[in-house]
């Protein structure tokens, strides 16, 4: 993987183009990108409604320098099923362009609206019928690109547009769904989490996932400047915190033998060997507008012990299934 | 051979051999399914069969397999296309040339597996080619035909091949199937139109030598050309289906038109419809005419678009007709068909006098009883010289 070192990956051209519309200090771009540059040769990308794609492919202008498609917000999973049924009928009756390439890869783009809510199902049927792709969930914990509405990801008290803290309630009082459970009892053969604090990381999971038959699911966080409500330039240093307090670990899964085994990434990994090294969670919640109310007028004690007792749990369970 | 009009659909298919099939089961569609399944398991086709978990997911495949360069075929029924709405738009809009099956059913609710046409109706609008037929052989023959139309260079657009639910696909008739080399022939390979990308001129598909993008953001400076230009690839398929099934014809010998008259050349009354009740109607024609009543038919084959010409050129001096159809359009002056009808001949200097009957819902039979009333109702409104404005019903229970 010697062409994954950094100083290689920087030689190779974006595929995803300067001049997006994405807004400053935007982690989707900063994923994508890495992603991108993950890819191993042919390419064809399918895009969920969101973000990404509306910033991304405003007729007549693309910045996209791969086979695209946007279709609708729910059917990404499903679209990227027909492509991968298409390049497997050509390949085999040796026809059309597609039948030339040795091994094209189709890399489906989804938000956590397009994933945890109304792509769901199509996600789920697409893994059931075990298509080769690779599904990147994009994951800013709102629905950001129609305004900041809460979303299936969005986690307990976050304060949406939707989930407005006011006098009474603060913020969402639901849990954020446990998609990554869900999607690895499907029993798909590789399953990882991103963060683009670790961008080398971020391309070796890919290129991993990209290699492997068979559907893949990556999941990456990705914080929202505008929905998360902090400095742009922030980003890194808060999708960084998201790790180092183990409310997103990184961690990736392999199914062998019919078993799922759980692998905890490097940064994840060193605070599992030196759990003093595990940040309160505070830290994370008090960088990001969503959660102000937490801390202002005064701090609410109560909810931020629960989130961090469900943030220790969830860890602690996540360490169980890691042989810790 | 002996083939009800879901097992002629799937024999047609198999002859097509398209690359993919995405479907999920409906009645009265399943049998389409599961008969394609049989193929597929038997190596008859090498098809990729996808057995999708909704009928969105199948319509979004076949939009992923089509703009990948693929042949693709989908099949579904009333609520199955209901679920589908949002993405017909899509096909339509990024002009795939998808062929799918409608076997007409009624929508919910309440709950109804029969016929009627609610379902395919709704979609008259969403840029779809529609033809709707009236036998297993129309059937048969029109889900050949439907490739060479869809994939034409000046239409690119997706058709719905809609037939009745249970009257034609679960009844056994004798189809006449052409063999698989003509048909393969005739059907060719798909071909696809330039476009510009940002590498410069290619095909209208998903290669990663040279890569488009499709389905982008479209707002106020494009958007309104582009629909227009839809329009007139529609408007563009009326003469390519013409010249298609001229061409088919000297295969099959069998040639169905836009529309189709029965008995038009003297009529004084006639009935406008379309699917399989125009069979039990033809048979209700020769009846009345031994009695000596001037009565015609037309049936309506290409619903979209619209055969304006084709359809005043056959109600031609037929002073009064009746337009019978089985859709309600809630709230409105009558049926989808009935409104369409009557927009077309304002213009027209001639006016027939013209009713509009609702029938048929939810599978209520239509009997030969129930058509010959209704002409005799129309010659009652000829010799009186009536205008009849308001919705009639056919078979409905006081």
């Amino acid at each position: 993987m010697s062409e994954l070192s950094l100083k290689e990956l920087a030689k190779k051209p974006d595929l995803l183009c300067p001049g997006a519309r994405l807004c400053a200090g935007c982690d989707e771009a900063i994923i994508v990108r890495l992603v991108l540059k993950a890819t191993r040769g042919p390419t064809i990308v399918t895009n969920a409604t969101g973000c990404l794609e509306v910033a991304t492919s405003s007729f007549p202008y693309t910045a996209w320098d791969v086979p695209w498609i946007h279709s609708a917000f729910e059917n990404t999973a499903a679209t990227a099923s027909g492509i991968e049924a298409a390049i497997k009928a050509m390949k085999k009756r040796k026809e059309g362009p597609l039948s030339t390439f040795e091994k094209i890869d189709v890399l489906a783009f989804a938000g956590d609206g397009g994933t945890y809510d109304i792509g769901f199902q199509a996600l789920s049927g697409a893994i059931e019928r075990g298509h080769d792709f690779t599904y990147v969930l994009l994951d800013n914990e709102a629905y950001m690109n129609t305004g900041i509405q809460r979303s299936g990801a969005t986690p307990f008290t976050a304060s949406t547009t939707t989930s407005p803290a006011g006098k009474v309630i603060s913020g969402k009082m639901e849990t954020k769904k446990p998609i990554d459970e869900i999607i690895i009892a499907h029993g798909l053969p590789y399953f990882a989490t991103l963060n683009a604090a670790w961008p080398l990381d971020v391309v070796k999971k890919t290129r991993k996932s990209i290699e492997i038959e068979g559907p893949t699911f990556l999941h990456a966080i990705v914080p929202c400047s505008r929905g998360w409500r902090y400095p742009a330039e922030k980003t890194i240093e808060i999708s960084r915190l998201a790790v180092q307090t183990c409310v997103f670990p990184l961690y990736e899964v392999n199914y062998q033998n019919g078993r799922p085994i759980y692998k905890l990434s490097s940064p994840s990994l060193s605070i599992a060997k030196r759990p003093e090294s595990k940040r309160p969670i505070e830290d994370y919640l008090k960088s990001q507008g969503r959660f102000n109310h937490l801390f202002r007028p005064e701090k609410n004690v109560k909810l931020l012990e629960q989130i961090q007792e469900s943030v220790n749990l969830k860890w602690e369970i996540l360490l169980d299934k890691c042989g810790f | 051979m002996g083939l009800n009009g879901d097992e002629a659909v799937a024999y047609a298919i198999k002859q097509v051999n398209p690359d993919v099939v995405a479907a999920y089961p409906i009645t009265p569609q399943t049998i389409i399914v599961e008969k394609f399944s049989e193929y597929v398991a038997n190596g008859l086709v090498d098809s990729e069969f996808v057995a999708v978990e909704s009928e969105h997911s199948a319509l979004s495949a076949c939009v992923g397999a089509s703009a990948s360069g693929a042949r693709a075929y989908t099949a579904t029924a009333a609520n199955g296309l209901a679920l589908m709405w949002e993405i017909l738009y899509i096909a339509s809009g990024m002009r795939q040339p998808i062929v799918m099956s409608v076997v007409n059913r009624a929508l919910s609710g309440p709950l109804n597996i029969h016929n009627d046409h609610s379902d395919s109706m709704g979609a008259r609008d969403s840029g779809w080619i529609q033809i709707y037929c009236e036998n297993s052989q129309e059937v048969y023959d029109s889900h050949i035909i439907a490739w060479r139309i869809a994939e034409d260079l000046n239409v690119q657009l997706p058709i719905m091949v809609c037939f009745d639910g249970f009257t034609i696909s679960h009844t056994m008739e004798n189809v006449y199937t052409l063999n698989d080399d003509i048909i393969k022939a005739f059907i060719g390979k798909r071909t696809f139109p330039k476009v510009s990308g940002h590498l410069g001129e290619t095909e209208l598909r998903l290669n990663p030598s040279c890569p488009i993008t499709m389905g982008a953001m479209d707002l106020q400076d494009y958007y309104f050309e582009h629909k227009v230009q839809q329009h007139e690839a529609l408007q563009m398929a009326l003469k390519v289906i013409t010249s298609t099934e001229n061409e088919f014809s000297k295969y099959s010998g069998r040639n169905y038109g836009l529309v189709q008259g029965y008995k038009m050349e003297d009529a004084e009354v006639a009935l406008i419809g379309i699917g399989s009740a125009m069979g039990t109607s033809k048979y209700v024609v020769n009846q009345l005419r031994t009695q000596g009543i001037k009565a015609g038919l037309i049936k309506i084959r290409t619903y979209r678009p619209f055969p304006k010409e084709a359809l005043i050129e056959a109600i031609g001096d037929c002073s009064t007709i009746g337009i019978i159809e089985k859709t309600l359009s809630f709230g409105t002056t009558g049926g989808p068909l009935y409104q369409d009808i009557k927009s077309a001949l304002y213009d027209y200097n001639k006016k027939p006098t013209i009713v509009g009957f609702v029938h048929g819902l939810g599978g209520r039979d239509t009997s030969p009883e129930n058509l010959i009333q209704t002409y005799q109702k129309l010659i009652k409104i000829k010799d009186k010289n009536e205008r009849i404005s308001t919705l009639q019903y056919i078979g409905l229970r006081e």
